[in-house]
């Protein structure tokens, strides 16, 4: 058998909810996150921030900060200019498009142009002393124009964030599918939206923390990152060094979100730092930091056109698309949005498909990947428009899902922008979604609930996603034009006493890969996922991987891990063929032991057979090699399509605009489970993150440009007390990609949920006119869309069903407005 | 900053008595001073409780009490949960309840749960997540912390019956 065939399962771990490897440690407090750790003789390290929008720095006095008694150095970016030998690559460069892009270094050179950028670094022995002296630094700033809404940055006369460029556009990108112009022009109905889907922050509970130290002519950088390897190749760009002199190491991080799915400025600066004065150098964020400094994510403006037949078959989908990409690029920013487009039109079978995104600069910092990362953004508007055109027909939201399907016997289906979703049985889930929500029983419920004055409304979400990225030539520079591949890395080793070490090339920061992978390799080995020890997040001790992010970890990393556990098989078989003077091929792994077809008797451990591999008995032929590693890269011949069917339940108190979400059900498809209690925390964490966004979460910066939600306080991150308890089910359709039929699930929950609230809000207020409105749905902004709808308060008529333009970007009651773009939606 | 004020506090059962400066905060001299980097710090403003503590039997975040302020307090943090080599049934809960991912707010939560059940050793779910409105988690939606902190309330009734 061939490492491409069908893997010999051993003991059937794959698949049990074990508990997880990595707890014990985490409950009891020994987490080796990178603040927890103390190197001696380390420096602390505090920034001085802009706290200007946009300005030309006209002065740096560092000379009360130096004279500080607990202060070593002090720098400013002019100071460290000979320190790099790069800026902040951003590593998008598709194909006959250009993308303006503004030199980003770590600390500011001459002029800032968001709020928080950082100016200057002070470095001592005491974390108090730093953050005092750090305010000693005295900047003068000459204020420039800020430029802060995206749609007005357009407009020609606006104050530029770079008058280099001459445009606060950064680029076009467009791809379209059919003909979707003239499908919009003979449909019998056309439904257009402008939805907004708002600036958040990935707010991960452990702020990033970074930690360099130096070492001979290298250095060693500790960093909360999800891609160590990734880190170590850009810093070899940022700093000039050769890659084998810096190894990075993501110890346990405390969440990623997407936004440790980077390398920051202040990580290349702590390696600077570092080698200039030969000490370690530590920096670990404040959460104001992290709200202004580590990226944010979303940001669009849609506009939207669905184009329908009377019956409720759509023909033909458009998005115009504005994204507020802030001052500077991240490693991915432009490329954000358009990371949507695989699973733009959703799981329905749209004929004609038409996207065209505009970047936008404006002095804000660097949107990138938050968890979902472009899917959420078009996964939100494709199953709000359903709901809306189905109104538009009066027909049923399910029903009209139903009729737009792609059929459960066209897979594998190919988009008409060319994407092929690998396999998908829609009906399923959302059969099994209605198994769970009696649609009617709940209509006779909603309806003697609104005698009794509450408003309670449902909304579904039946949502397809895209991940397992990527296969590397799809997605690489002569593909969509990343400078980058997405194959992953494994290397399983056993041990001459029979247990095995897998390194991956994955960067778990709470996923369960400790678990999962080792169910993975143990069902291959033939061993207890006990005696399998998982590592990873070091680039000193496996080859190069690609990290965790895009829910590609399992379907792309796990089957690596599962290849090289099956090559290590097929020599183990080999070495038990030889002792056991059988063929080979007559080897099977069966209950946990290698034995010859036939005569069970007959039959090794793989404790045995390792230690025969480690030292050779006279009767093993030479031409086995000793020692039993093998290494696997595996780069996947496609994306993996992951679905499901959700259903929101809320009532809204519409004297005070409250949501409170009272059920959630959840059936999710990603393929067979290897550890089904993971794939439910997923679920259960991701969808809190959804509802989060649609109910609470919002980062905005007033129109001067300044960050007004700084903290937690003024970012609101769901509670115990406002979530639901989420009812889950899943349905198992594999994936035909991979060897383990896997998808992925880490993002799922996210990119299904915010619709479904949506959808049960308008669901809920239909009756008062409120016909459509844009996330966040705080009080007040639900509060003021009835009393729109409504007519109250001086607020637009009831006949203009609660739509109002939303003049402030993501801000205040918003609606559908007009269904085109100021100037520069993509035309 | 010169001036620095005597503190002596017992921290997990074990006297402790050093000299910090006034404005030292309780995390940082556990994490910085005594090296119990169990006690985590995820904001700057109490909102997340990753720092939860129990000071003379409550809990506390820590993020928001001077060290000083603990002056002949007992303080217990998440390293000193364990005893005789055995989990708190909190942290063996949390395991076997997946009521952790990243495991950042996993310390403060279980010794904001700790707190909960001493105070309400029957809650129920929805006592349970406005008990632990105080802590944030990015991770699990909270459902498996709910169902932990209930596991860990039987099992401690089960072991007074």
């Amino acid at each position: 058998m061939s490492a491409t065939e069908k893997p010999t399962a051993g003991q059937g771990w794959v698949g049990q909810a074990i508990r997880r490897k990595e707890d014990p440690p985490l409950v009891k407090g020994q987490g080796t996150y990178v603040d927890n750790m103390r190197l001696p003789g380390t420096l602390h390290a505090a920034i001085v921030r802009s706290p200007e929008a946009h300005a030309a720095i006209t002065g740096i006095d560092v000379s009360a900060a130096t004279e500080h008694p607990s202060v070593t150095a002090v720098f400013t970016g002019e100071d460290l200019a000979e320190d790099f030998a790069g800026p902040i690559p951003m590593v998008w460069d598709p194909p006959g498009v250009e993308i303006k892009t503004p030199e980003h270094w770590p600390l500011a050179r001459g002029e800032v142009k968001h709020v928080g950028q950082a100016v200057a670094v002070v470095l001592g022995n005491d974390r108090y002393a730093v953050a005092d002296a750090a305010e000693q630094v005295i900047v003068d700033y000459e204020p420039k124009p800020a430029v802060v809404n995206p749609e007005k940055a357009l407009e020609d006369g606006s104050p530029l964030v770079w008058d280099q460029f001459g445009t606060n556009k950064t680029h076009e990108w467009g791809i379209a599918g059919g003909d979707a112009e003239q499908a919009i022009a003979d449909a019998d109905v056309v439904v257009e939206r402008r939805i907004v889907n708002h600036r958040t922050a990935g707010a991960p509970i452990e702020p990033r923390s970074s930690i360099a130290d130096p070492r001979g002519d290298g250095v060693t950088l500790y960093s909360s990152t999800q891609i160590p390897h990734i880190a170590r190749f850009i810093l070899s760009g940022m700093l000039g060094m050769s890659e084998d002199k810096i190894r990075v190491v993501a110890p346990d991080v405390g969440g990623g979100f997407g936004a440790k799915l980077q390398v920051y400025g202040e990580e290349a600066l702590m390696v600077a730092l570092a080698r200039k004065l030969g000490r370690p150098v530590k920096w670990t964020e404040t959460r104001s930091e992290h709200m202004a400094t580590s990226h944010h994510g979303r940001d669009q403006i849609a506009y939207v056109t669905i184009a329908a037949t009377r019956d409720g078959k759509v023909t033909a989908a458009r998005g115009r698309f504005v994204n507020d990409l802030g001052a500077y690029f991240q490693i991915l920013t432009p490329f954000i949005a358009e990371l949507g487009f695989p699973v733009a039109g959703g799981c329905y079978a749209i004929p004609n498909i038409k996207l065209d995104f505009v970047g936008v600069f404006t002095n804000k910092f660097a949107t990138d990947a938050v968890r979902g990362a472009g899917r959420p953004e078009q996964t939100h508007l494709i199953e709000v428009m359903m709901d809306q055109l189905a109104a538009e027909l009066d027909i049923d939201p399910v029903e009209i899902r139903r009729r737009n399907f792609v059929p459960t016997e066209s897979f594998p289906y190919e988009t008409p922008l060319g994407i092929v979703y690998d396999s998908g049985n829609y009906h399923g889930t959302l059969d099994k979604l209605l198994e769970h929500v009696d649609m009617d029983a709940f209509r006779r419920e909603q309806a003697e609930q609104r005698e009794r004055g509450v408003h309670r409304g449902i909304g579904l979400s039946t949502y397809v996603e895209v991940c397992g990225l990527a296969p590397s030539r799809a997605v690489g520079p002569q593909g969509v034009g990343l400078q980058a591949a997405f194959w992953e890395s494994a290397m399983v080793r056993v041990h001459p006493s029979g247990s095995a070490t897998v390194y991956t090339g994955a960067s778990p920061h709470g996923q369960g890969h400790d678990t999962g992978f080792a169910q993975i390799a143990a069902d291959r080995l033939g061993i207890d996922p006990q005696q399998v020890d998982v590592l990873h997040g070091d680039t000193d001790q496996g080859p190069f991987g690609w990290g965790t992010y895009g829910s590609r970890s399992l379907s792309v990393g796990g089957e690596a891990v599962g290849r090289a556990a099956v090559k290590v098989q097929e020599k183990a078989k080999r070495v038990c063929a030889a002792l056991l003077e059988a063929a080979p091929e007559d080897i099977e792994l069966a209950d946990g032991k290698f034995q010859v077809r036939g005569s069970p008797d007959k039959s090794m451990t793989m404790a045995e057979i390792a230690g025969a591999a480690h030292i050779p008995p006279q009767e093993l032929p030479t031409d086995i090699e000793p020692g039993l590693e093998e290494t696997s890269f595996y780069d996947p011949e496609n994306f993996v399509f992951p679905f499901g069917a959700h259903a929101c339940v809320l009532d809204v108190d519409v004297e005070t605009g409250k949501v409170e979400i009272v059920r959630w059900v959840a059936v999710d498809d990603c393929g067979p489970a290897i550890n089904p209690m993971l794939i439910e925390g997923q679920v259960h964490g991701g969808v809190a993150h959804g509802i989060g966004q649609a109910l609470y979460e919002q980062i905005v910066y007033d129109d001067e440009g300044q960050l007004t939600t700084g903290t937690f306080v003024d970012y609101a991150l769901p509670t115990a007390a406002e979530l639901p308890e989420f009812e889950t089910d899943r349905q198992e359709t594999p994936s035909p990609v991979n060897q383990l039929g896997v998808k992925g699930v880490g993002e799922a929950g996210t990119i299904a949920a915010s619709p479904a609230v949506v959808n049960a809000l308008v669901d809920a207020l239909r009756p008062l006119g409120v016909t459509y409105m844009d996330m966040p749905l705080t009080p007040m902004r639900v509060w003021q869309a009835i009393q729109a709808a409504q007519g109250a308060n001086g607020g637009p008529p009831a006949t203009e069903q609660g739509r109002e333009v939303d003049s402030e970007h993501g801000r205040g009651a918003s609606g559908s407005g007009p269904a085109s773009p100021t100037e520069g939606g993509g035309a | 900053m010169e001036s620095t004020a005597r503190l002596r506090v017992t921290v997990n059962g074990e006297a402790r008595e050093s000299d910090v400066e006034p404005r030292l905060l309780l995390v940082h001299y556990l994490r910085d001073h005594l090296g119990l980097t169990g006690t985590h710090v995820g904001c700057d403003t109490s909102n997340c409780g990753a720092c939860t503590v129990h000071v003379d039997g409550e809990a506390v975040k820590s993020c928001t009490l001077l060290a000083v302020q603990a002056d002949g307090a007992a303080v217990k943090t998440i390293e000193g949960m364990a005893s005789d080599g055995k989990m708190h049934p909190l942290q063996d809960a949390f395991w076997e309840h997946h009521g952790l991912q990243c495991g950042y707010c996993t310390p403060g939560m279980i010794m904001a749960a700790a707190d909960l059940l001493e105070r309400n050793p029957n809650p129920s779910d929805e006592e349970v997540r406005h008990g632990l409105e105080g802590n944030l988690c990015r991770c699990t939606g909270y459902q498996n912390i709910v169902k932990a902190v209930q596991a860990a309330a039987g099992a401690r009734e089960a072991v007074s019956a």
